[in-house]
């Protein structure tokens, strides 16, 4: 096993400013910067590998130790539930799992909720939880189309702005979780590289009191 | 016979150190039948790794199971005050995290079903200890104390619905997730501060119980904490690490649990603990302990050999078979192995090629 800590990042802003804490916790990489279309980059002075994944690709790479340490949101955690440690709460990435619906929507409590979401086992939970019978729909994207051409009822997806539900009509009707970026490491490394790990959580756990003061 | 152990798979090897290494305390082997009643796992859903499991119907019309897992069926034929020290390698199924389908996997474990003094308990460790010993030079043992662990989560008072939330991100070493529940539930700031203190104790037993004298003063933890240094002091090695974050399902797990792990391997390998709880919803009252390893996580660690076959002989049409199997021969006592063909097979990889072709 090589001494270095793999770090997935997720691709896109959130892993650029999340890419940033860990250089501020003195885990710099230079080679990130440069424009290119590499993957992997590496800084072996600072003992520390990052590459880019599919955000919703983070937990994977760290449930299975192809990465130590990654940032995952909470929605894919609470979706996949992988085995892996939830070390942080980054403060950052933030918006909300929640209800959405036509403006004129209307429940109707005796009639099965037709629900189409992303995040299946999420759903389910929820409306396990307030004891409602409900059929999924499960779909990849474009998940506001779904009840305005009357495929479903509701949606159960990610509110950030609001701005895309209102463009089509629809708007929150119950929030489901609040959800944010978490720093996640798998549980083999988190004992094998603990020196290492532990410094990175804690600087980055720094950098966020000081923020959120 | 004698062989090179060169030729054992990883998780082979592994089978027979840890067979040796049980008997030589006097665990005694265990075998049992592939199938049980389903109802047994029906009643004990929540102990198994994943609940699904392949069902059958026997010839006379009972609901059968392939069995997903051994502790059940060793505490179910172990009489009431029955003393039982056994070990055994079998194969289980159950769904794999990973695929979401059915896998055969392979598992050995051991059990020890009767007292459970400090003896006993640090007995248990230290083979847990040896057994990932047997597997890789870089392992560490993580030891926890769900005892300790419910004694104060109860003592702050949250309801047991709490409890349980709070153990889950104990488990994930979700300090805001504690934060957030314990606030919810009503328990004080002190105490929530204690419970994120004990996730975060994490090191070598001598340091960290200092700690938690230090955070655990009341008198209930006394006796937790003492039989707790003495097992960790009786099974004395420096790959042993106090976690906190090692929780169980405390409707079957109560005391010391542990959890293994190899660098190098993703996830737990060894995983065990005192199942006082379980044996009581059996209705038995004596203690017990035990562990398993997960044979085929070993799998993965295994590297791929260089070749495929140390020599590879070719021979064509006129050369005469005798010298073909002589070569041979003469090959395999100097302890190669050896394959004859009659041309090199594509994609073969080889240490030596000896052409016995007559051109």
């Amino acid at each position: 096993m090589d001494n270095m800590l793999n770090v997935a990042l997720p691709k896109g802003r959130l892993g650029e400013k999340v890419y940033a804490m860990f250089e501020r916790a003195g885990f710099e990489c230079p080679a990130i910067h440069e424009n290119n279309r590499k993957l992997i980059f590496e800084n072996p002075e600072k003992q520390v590998r990052y590459f880019w994944v599919k955000p919703s690709d983070v937990a994977i790479y760290v449930e299975r130790g192809a990465a130590d340490v990654g940032v995952a949101g909470k929605d894919i955690l609470l979706e996949y539930s992988p085995d892996v440690y939830e070390l942080l709460d980054l403060d950052t990435g933030k918006c909300r799992m929640a209800v959405a619906a036509p403006r004129d929507f209307r429940d109707n409590p005796q009639r099965t909720l037709r629900v189409a979401t992303k995040f299946v086992n999420i759903t389910k939970r929820y409306y396990a939880g307030l004891g409602r019978d409900i059929d999924i729909i499960k779909l990849n994207g474009s998940i506001e189309l779904a009840p305005i051409l009357g495929l479903s009822d509701v949606i159960v997806d990610i509110v950030e702005t609001g701005t895309t539900l209102r463009e089509n009509n629809l708007e929150v009707f119950e929030e489901v979780v609040p959800i944010s970026a978490r720093l996640i490491s798998n549980k083999s490394s988190f004992r094998f590289k603990n020196e290492l790990i532990e410094r990175v959580a804690q600087s980055i756990a720094e950098q966020i009191a000081e923020v959120s003061k | 016979m004698n062989f090179p152990e060169a030729i054992l798979k990883n998780e082979e090897k592994a089978i027979f150190r840890l067979r040796s290494l049980y008997r030589q305390r006097g665990y005694e082997p265990y075998k049992m039948s592939k199938f049980e009643e389903y109802d047994l796992y029906v009643r004990n859903k929540s102990f198994l790794v994943s609940d699904n499991v392949i069902t059958f119907t026997d010839t006379d019309g009972k609901l059968m199971a392939l069995k997903p897992d051994v502790t059940l069926s060793i505490v179910k034929n172990t009489r009431e005050g029955e003393t039982r020290k056994v070990y055994y390698n079998e194969n289980v199924y159950r769904v794999s995290e990973g695929s979401h389908s059915y896998k055969e996997i392979m598992q050995t474990g051991l059990e020890r079903i009767g007292t459970i003094d400090l003896y006993a308990l640090s007995e248990v460790l230290t083979l847990a200890v040896e057994s990932l010993g047997a597997i890789s030079d870089d392992y560490l043992l993580d030891v926890s104390h769900l005892g300790i662990t419910l004694t104060l989560l109860r003592l702050t008072g949250a309801e047991p619905s709490y409890i349980k939330r709070i153990l889950d991100c104990m488990g994930e070493k979700n300090l805001h997730g504690i934060t957030a529940i314990c606030r919810e539930a009503g328990v004080s700031d002190g105490d929530t501060e204690r419970i994120k203190a004990l996730v975060k104790c994490y090191g070598k037993p001598s340091e960290v119980i200092k700690k938690l004298r230090a955070i655990l003063v009341e008198e209930e933890f006394a006796e937790a904490l003492n039989g707790l240094e003495t097992v960790l002091e009786l099974a004395s090695s420096d790959r042993i690490r106090l976690d906190f974050s090692v929780v169980g399902d405390i409707s079957y797990y109560n005391g010391i649990v542990f959890k293994g792990f190899v660098n190098g391997i993703p996830s737990a390998v060894l995983s065990g603990g005192e199942y006082d709880e379980l044996m009581k919803r059996f209705g038995r009252t004596s203690g017990a302990i035990g562990f398993a390893v997960y044979l085929d996580l070993l799998e993965d660690f295994s590297s791929v050999p260089e070749y495929d076959v140390d020599t590879l002989v070719i021979y064509g049409e006129g050369t005469p078979a005798r010298l073909v199997a002589d070569t041979v021969r003469e090959r395999i006592a100097k302890g190669e192995s050896v394959r004859a063909e009659r041309s090199i097979p594509e994609k073969l990889k080889y240490k030596t090629l000896v052409e016995l072709t007559e051109e």
